[in-house]
């Protein structure tokens, strides 16, 4: 999605690689480059640990729960559909 | 705990029972994903008990090659597109940086130090406590974009099932998602700071 030239990455690139690098995605160069300036970078370390952070965050938001009225409601359709 | 494929068997025996298993595990995500793709909550809930008649009358063209979860999303997002909501193609701005550029100095790295979210190991983020915020940042998103954070993240789908329930390409899935991710992690760190 970013084209990454041939020197060393900048941070605002490297933030824009970090969902390919997670996805696996990125080419071997790109990937390398990548994580060479994570070595080499606490900032952008510490920004791919706040994006796991937000993935696992996000993972834990629960839909709102079904209603006992939803529920009879759809249950009635089912039978009418049973029987059409 | 029944699997999704029993209670399949025995939907198509006629078995009520089995039904309201189904509906109770997943129409509170199908709402969820519904209210991601139509205008309007009516709207919403029409499409997603026209996708539960969808499954009842079409359960034999269920084959067990996707998860039931991705084929029940796949109808939903069908019914929503035939219900007459059709998503502009989101054409502007796509390789325009998705973090927000003034973060960054004219040479590219961080003006501020990137600060650690506290997450040591007794002291991890309660996921609780974050939910508003991460909630309504996803409510800012452009649809697209929420749709793909919602059923990578919030539902657990894979990145290939997710093209095929949109019906996007991997690249535009990618994108959608970092651009989606970048907006959470922004808004949680921005929740941070004012505490």
């Amino acid at each position: 999605m970013f084209t990454v030239g041939r020197r060393d990455l900048a941070c605002q690139q490297a933030v824009e690689l970090v969902t390919e690098y997670l996805e696996g995605t990125l080419s071997r160069r790109d990937r390398r480059r990548f994580e060479a300036h994570l070595a080499a970078c606490p900032n952008c370390t510490a920004y791919l640990e706040q994006i796991r952070t937000t993935i696992r965050l996000a993972g834990s938001i629960e839909p709102e729960d079904l209603s006992p009225e939803a529920r009879d409601e759809l249950t009635e359709l089912y039978r009418r559909w049973r029987v059409e | 705990m029944e699997t999704d494929v029993e209670l399949l068997t025995r939907l198509r025996d006629g078995d009520e029972h089995a039904f309201v298993e189904l509906i109770e595990r997943y129409q509170p995500s199908m709402v969820r994903l519904a209210r991601s793709m139509v205008p309007s909550d009516a709207v919403a809930e029409e499409v997603v008990q026209d996708t539960w008649m969808g499954v009842v009358r079409g359960l034999e063209r269920f084959e067990g090659r996707s998860s039931f979860k991705t084929w029940l999303f796949r109808i939903l997002a069908n019914r929503a597109r035939s219900a007459g909501w059709h998503e502009r193609r989101q054409t502007r701005g796509r390789r325009a940086p998705a973090a927000d550029p003034s973060q960054f100095a004219a040479g590219g790295q961080w003006a501020e130090p990137v600060e650690r979210w506290v997450e040591e190991s007794d002291n991890r983020m309660a996921a609780a406590e974050w939910a508003p915020v991460l909630r309504s940042a996803l409510e800012e998103l452009p649809r697209r974009q929420r749709q793909v954070v919602l059923l990578r993240d919030l539902e657990g789908l894979s990145g290939s099932e997710v093209c095929a329930v949109l019906d996007i390409s991997a690249g535009n899935q990618r994108i959608l998602l970092h651009r989606g991710r970048t907006h959470l992690r922004q808004r949680v760190d921005a929740a941070l700071g004012r505490r």
